[in-house]
């Protein structure tokens, strides 16, 4: 009640001058498509019914409260759906007429939602896949990248351990299609910073050992069975993008060594205890309005609609190509409690940002690493560059 | 290193005369409030402020010091003198940073997590009003003829002009990504409003009835620092209006900037993570207050050069200074 009062007086108090501002009621989509998958390793990582969809709450608040300044309004509905109700969600909210669309789903349905948005002029943004494919030859006109590709996020991993001088890899990957372009990612890496992977093993996926009451047990007999007799290495690098086995690794190793990737300290967008460059002041209100910490979904759906929200503030659109205009223009410019501002690539409009490196608790490190230089900005060191994207939607 | 030392005489010894001053640094972290001789440049004492202790100003007279306590949600207020701590103020949520009107009366508080500034008497500690501002308010300013408040929203990226008439907002102008003070020059005339982000100041002109105009902006340049790093948040204008510093961040450097031209002049070399400046009574130096070195560094406002710097508390956030 206070907050809607105290939005109320705003409004009021902007009648008593004249602005140059016109009225823009800003309608937005958030389209999550909810896959069958079992429990996670942790119950930390339980997904709760309205992840995602509390970004959105958020966004709508803060983009609100500058609209109120403004003339602005700010809606944005959400829905979840099945993969096989995606499409005909996705049309639903397209006779809405709403054009602009995050969505959160796996690779192949964001491309095909993409193309059915396409069709009806909408714009989307990805808040999930981590396909380099879209951000490269698959890449669409219409489709902003909020979540980092699997590149970026193997990179930020990447650049720490050179920047520890642990340059020699033991790759654990499992056997799932993810598990397996993840691993790809990680040896790409490895190969641009001049990491080297002297071992390189597959962990079978058997549907075995997930989380249950003896699972620990199994696990302390079967991972050092498994990590035995692997060349030298000064960390173990796990690519698991189904999350079935690298939050074990840690302490279950025949060789100990610090684990990174998909276990052990994790790249990530955002976690809900990240506090430098006033997160804190993010945490508390999304903790206020929703009860919960806040998770990485939830700050890209943030990110994605406050995206939309500068688009409108600054250069008074809500059109889908007026906004995807200007976010990938040179005068797009977002605070995004990463210490750095954050900006599209204007060749495959992926969104450069910091990652974080997450140990489940705490911020180790954020990447890019010291000493990692570009000729255009530092965030580009991480991902596809732009002599290697093969994308030309934006051309 | 002789010639640092040298300064150091000098300027001591110019300051014979005249009662010891004081600076009082707010320690983020140490939930403390560090007292450092403006004479001697040596730590007289320190003193627990409350938690996470942000803003700090004295009274007009000097007698007290409030400090924005953050994390108690309130503004706590010691004798300048015995420090011993008096009656707290209301503050609303999350106070950060405030300005206390020049007749002592009014303060205005940002709450940076709701969205609001709130006007407190200090002498009935009461709450006068709550002004609903963009989200994340931060940096607040007031011109001189105390006619205005100057709120900066750090993610709605504005700054308000509110009436300390009617408490009412006159104008929203939109500034670069995160903007984090606002600073009027002595004559009304200029305003200045950083943005940490952006990487930019933001100056106006203000007209005679207080209506801004932007008129430029300032960006800076290090050799050998990415730009990234060079993120603008404290600033201070000298008096006679001539030099504007600006304190950036983990470029770890104050500017110096000719506050007519906006042409940046020179950058000084302070402690790490620099946030916010302020000058001694008489003018002759600026204290910075350094966050991650936990130290505040002296400089000299005649010759520009930083000339010592004095180990406080932990995470030295806010400074302020008192004859």
């Amino acid at each position: 009640m206070p907050k809607f009062s105290a939005l109320l007086m705003a409004v009021i108090a902007l009648g008593s001058f004249a602005g140059s501002a016109f009225a823009i009621d800003v309608k937005a989509a958030v389209l999550r498509v909810d896959y069958p998958v079992l429990l996670p390793i942790s119950r930390y990582d339980l997904r709760p019914d309205d992840l995602g969809f509390a970004g959105a709450a958020l966004a709508d608040e803060d983009n609100g409260t500058t609209g109120s300044f403004l003339g602005h309004t700010y809606e944005t509905v959400t829905r979840a759906v099945t993969p096989e109700d995606a499409e005909m969600a996705l049309g639903a909210l397209l006779d809405q007429g709403i054009r602009l669309i995050v969505v959160q789903s796996n690779g192949d349905d964001l491309a095909r939602l993409t193309d059915q948005a396409a069709a009806a002029g909408a714009l989307v943004f990805n808040a999930s896949a981590p396909d380099i494919a879209l951000r490269d030859d698959q890449c669409r006109a219409n489709l902003l990248h909020i979540a980092p590709s699997n590149a970026m996020n193997a990179d930020a991993v990447a650049q720490f351990a050179v920047w520890k001088k642990w340059d020699e890899w033991f790759l654990i990957s499992g056997s799932n299609p993810e598990d397996v372009a993840l691993a790809e990612a990680f040896r790409k890496s490895a190969r641009k910073f001049g990491a080297k992977i002297t071992e390189d093993r597959v962990f079978e996926d058997t549907g075995g050992s997930r989380r249950t009451d003896s699972g620990h047990v199994l696990v302390q007999r079967q991972l050092p069975m498994f990590t035995q007799q692997a060349d030298d290495h000064d960390v173990v690098i796990a690519a698991d993008g189904t999350d079935f086995f690298a939050r074990y690794l840690s302490y279950h190793l025949w060789t100990p060594r610090p684990v990174m990737g998909s276990g052990g300290l994790v790249p990530t967008t955002f976690h809900g205890a990240h506090e430098a460059w006033g997160a804190t002041q993010y945490q508390t209100r999304f903790e206020e309005l929703t009860g919960r910490y806040a998770k990485p979904e939830d700050y890209n759906v943030w990110l994605a609609l406050r995206v939309i929200g500068e688009a409108v503030t600054r250069a008074n659109t809500a059109e889908p190509d007026g906004v995807r205009d200007y976010a990938v223009s040179d005068a797009f410019e977002l605070a995004a409690f990463k210490g750095t501002k954050v900006t599209f690539r204007n060749w495959n409009g992926q969104l450069r940002q910091p990652i974080l490196l997450h140990d489940g608790k705490i911020t180790v490190s954020v990447s890019p690493q010291e000493g990692f230089l570009h000729q255009t900005s530092l965030l580009d060191t991480m991902g596809l560059d732009r002599p290697e994207s093969r994308c030309t939607a934006f051309n | 290193m002789k010639s640092l030392l040298m300064t150091t005489m000098i300027g001591a010894l110019c300051a014979g005369p005249v009662f010891a001053g004081k600076a009082f640094i707010s320690n983020e972290r140490g939930n403390t409030i560090t007292v450092v001789d403006t004479d001697t440049w040596e730590v007289e004492t320190e003193f627990f402020a409350g938690n996470r202790p942000r803003g700090i100003t004295a009274s007009p007279d000097g007698s007290k010091i409030y400090v924005c306590a953050s994390d108690d949600n309130l503004v706590r207020v010691f004798d300048a003198v015995t420090y011993e701590e008096l009656p707290s103020l209301p503050s609303g949520p999350d106070p950060e940073l405030f300005i206390l009107e020049p007749s002592g009366k009014r303060l205005y508080i940002a709450n940076e997590d709701d969205n609001l500034v709130t006007v407190t008497d200090t002498e009935t500690r009461t709450v006068l009003a709550e002004v609903p501002v963009g989200v994340e308010p931060e940096g607040m300013g007031m011109s001189p003829d105390a006619k205005f408040v100057v709120n900066t929203s750090e993610t709605t990226n504005m700054a308000h002009f509110i009436s300390t008439e009617d408490y009412k907002i006159k104008h929203n102008i939109l500034v670069d990504q995160r903007p984090r003070y606002a600073q009027y020059t002595a004559d009304g005339k200029r305003l200045f409003v950083t943005s940490e982000i952006g990487g930019t100041v933001t100056a106006m002109d203000i007209a005679e009835d207080g209506t801004p105009e932007v008129i430029g902006k300032i960006s800076f340049e290090v050799a050998g620092v990415q730009p990234e790093w060079l993120q603008p948040v404290g600033a201070k204008v000298t008096s006679d209006g001539t030099r504007l510093f600006v304190a950036l961040g983990p470029a770890n450097r104050v500017a110096v900037v000719d506050a007519q031209s906006l042409e940046v002049l020179d950058y000084i070399l302070v402690g790490q993570r620099v946030w916010q400046l302020d000058f001694t009574p008489d003018e002759k130096y600026l204290l910075t207050t350094n966050g991650n070195s936990n130290d505040i560094t002296v400089i000299d406002v005649a010759k520009e050069k930083a000339i010592r710097s004095i180990q406080v508390g932990q995470q030295p956030w806010g400074v302020v200074t008192i004859d």
